[in-house]
């Protein structure tokens, strides 16, 4: 397929690619990146054990101490939790949770935001003020105590049954729906910007409809600087997940997310067992740094100034 | 040959709100501001023919060509397309617009920078739907881009593969992709090259012979004006001043503004010869002069002039011309 070798020759040869293979840090950051969502996608099949299947925990083996200390096995990597847990296995399913509620509601909020960015930028008028009053009315609470209010309005307003089995969808709206004024004020930004180039004037003298140009015209123009906010986002989002959880307003403890896991093991930190909460929370940093060096590369690559 | 005009202005006018937001309005006082960017302006273009309207930057010539293809609306007066009011036509005007396309200045900014040229040629047709097939789509565009002076392949390219000049032949392209029968082209040359100016322009007569186009040309270039136009209007600040055939407007200017103009054309008889430099500048279009509104400039200005609007009369608006001074 020449078709296909061309296009992966020109994808190598494009700026971005060469810029990320002389970066060491974008480098060793996608590396890492890469670790986490691979062990989070394949946990099943990598951890040593499914936590969460009563079948194959034995209750003799809580709070064991991760291997390398003097009561450790190598059994357990690094140690179980009180129920026997091996706290690698849970590292491993947490991490598919958080970054699934990241990536969902990065995406949720991105959608959110980008639409009406959009249209406030290109439509202007009336509609523009009042979307973005209402993206500084926003703005003015912070993004944990909006996410708070959805979820604790959701948790009163459903039946529990429903909760529990809703309560993922929850946290990615709430999530998300405190993170679309970023997308919204950068596209309505650069929308402006690009309505005002005479291609888009030339659209409108062809006839196109306003959707049309918008879509066609605008958005794929508008849609730099949505990819390297999305991919911080993406870091902020799972410690927002992990705050909520933390909090005990997050994900129920049937799926316990990192921040889940380190709140259960806070309660265990002050009588020694500090392995059950200190490595999901090394877990969650490294993850988020990971995403966090990503995504800084790839604002400074993208910045023709920074070039 | 249709011997009614293709277009007609009749006392066109437009103004732009520049008001300070509503807020400020509420606090300070401020009343709304109007600035009136183009009025009373009329005119005919007839078929095949190339009329030109010049003037120094921000007197209007931009946003007359804007209100043509409908990228403004109206504020006053009415503009008639093969007989038909564009502003009373409703559903009509769209197809009425369809006969004419427009040229942009910047070649840099007219065309999409992640289309590939086919697409962005092949634009109008889509959305005329003009092309049954994409076999007969792509034939189109081939014989498009080699009536512009293209290969066929640069329709696979992106439009920063291009130069100035070739990014221009592309918008030419894409104009005459929905057969047009007339073009506004605003400023088609001024950001390219003295040597590229020529080629385009050549071109564009070369297209107007062929297909029988007419072409509304804004420029503020005299020496291109002379170059391609068979009648030209003079503007100054939103109005017409002088409109005549290009030959004799050139041979013979009667506005004291086109006199500045042409003494102002740099040639190489003249060099080191002194000049009447064109004095003073534009005023503000928010607090235009009153009277006629090139009388702070103009040699030939009495009481009259500062009092009173010029008529409109037998081509040209000026009192000094009107009362045989000049």
């Amino acid at each position: 397929m020449p078709a296909v070798a061309g296009w992966a020759r020109r994808a190598w040869d494009h700026d971005l690619a060469w810029s990320f293979r002389h970066s060491p840090v974008a480098l060793l950051a996608a590396f890492l990146t890469l670790v986490c969502i691979g062990g989070a996608v394949l946990a099943p099949w990598v951890a040593p054990q499914n936590p969460y299947d009563s079948a194959t925990l034995s209750l003799s083996d809580g709070f064991t101490p991760p291997a390398w200390t003097e009561k450790g096995t190598r059994k357990y990597l690094l140690g179980t939790d009180d129920q026997g847990r091996d706290v690698l296995s849970t590292i491993l399913y947490g991490a598919r949770i958080s970054l699934g509620v990241g990536l969902a509601s990065v995406l949720f909020s991105a959608l959110l935001g980008v639409s009406l960015g959009l249209v406030s930028g290109y439509l202007g008028g009336r509609l523009d003020a009042f979307i973005m009053r209402v993206a500084d009315i926003q703005l003015s609470f912070p993004a944990i105590l909006i996410a708070l209010l959805i979820d604790g309005t959701a948790r009163i307003a459903l039946p529990r049954e429903a909760h529990d089995a809703l309560a993922l969808y929850v946290l990615v709206v709430a999530i998300g729906l405190s993170k679309w004024v970023d997308y919204a004020r950068t596209v309505r930004g650069s929308t402006l910007v690009e309505k005002g180039k005479d291609y888009v004037q030339a659209a409108r003298v062809i006839g196109r409809r306003p959707l049309a140009i918008m879509v066609h015209h605008v958005l794929p123009n508008a849609m730099g600087p949505v990819l390297v906010i999305a991919t911080i986002n993406i870091a902020t989002a799972i410690i927002t997940e992990a705050t909520l959880s933390f909090l005990g307003v997050g994900v129920p403890p049937t799926q316990p997310s990192l921040g889940t896991l380190i709140r259960v093991g806070n309660d265990f930190l002050i009588s020694g067992e500090w392995w059950i909460s200190l490595f999901p929370g090394a877990a969650l940093v490294l993850l988020v740094l990971a995403v966090n060096l990503l995504g800084d590369w790839l604002r400074d690559a993208l910045n023709p100034r920074l070039r | 040959m249709d011997s009614r005009p293709l277009l007609r202005l009749t006392d066109v006018g437009r103004d732009f709100d520049v008001s300070r937001p509503w807020l400020n309005r509420m606090l300070e006082g401020a009343p709304r501001q109007l600035l009136r960017a183009v009025d009373m302006v009329s005119f005919d273009v007839a078929r095949g023919e190339t009329l030109a309207l010049v003037g120094e930057s921000g007197c209007g010539k931009s946003t007359v060509a804007r209100l043509i293809v409908g990228l403004y609306a109206l504020t006053r007066g009415r503009i008639e397309f093969d007989g038909v009011d564009l502003a009373a036509a409703g559903a009509g005007a769209s197809a009425l617009r369809r006969r004419m396309q427009m040229i942009f200045q910047d070649p840099y900014a007219s065309l999409n920078p992640r289309w590939r040229v086919r697409d962005i040629v092949a634009e109008p047709i889509r959305v005329l739907g003009l092309a049954k097939s994409g076999d007969e789509e792509r034939v189109r565009i081939a014989a498009l881009l080699a009536q512009v002076g293209l290969a066929p392949e640069d329709g696979e390219k992106y439009p920063h593969e291009f130069s100035g000049g070739q990014r221009q032949r592309i918008s030419i392209a894409r104009a005459l992709s929905g057969h047009p029968e007339f073009l506004v082209c605003d400023e088609p040359t001024s950001a390219l090259d003295v040597s590229v100016q020529a080629q385009i322009l050549n071109l564009m007569s070369e297209l107007q012979e062929r297909l029988g186009l007419t072409y509304l040309f804004i420029s503020h270039n005299l020496a291109v004006v002379a170059h391609v136009a068979d009648r030209v209007g003079v503007m100054y600040l939103g109005c017409i001043v002088e409109l005549a055939n290009a030959v004799t407007l050139f041979k013979a200017p009667r506005h004291p503004y086109t006199r500045l103009l042409l003494d102002a054309i740099p040639d190489l008889g003249m060099s080191g010869a002194p000049r009447t430099p064109v004095g003073g500048e534009v005023p503000n279009p928010l607090a235009p002069p009153a009277g006629c509104a090139f009388h702070p400039r103009c040699p030939h200005a009495n009481q009259r002039c500062r009092n009173e609007r010029p008529a409109w009369r037998a081509g040209v608006a000026c009192h000094a011309v009107e009362e045989g001074r000049l």
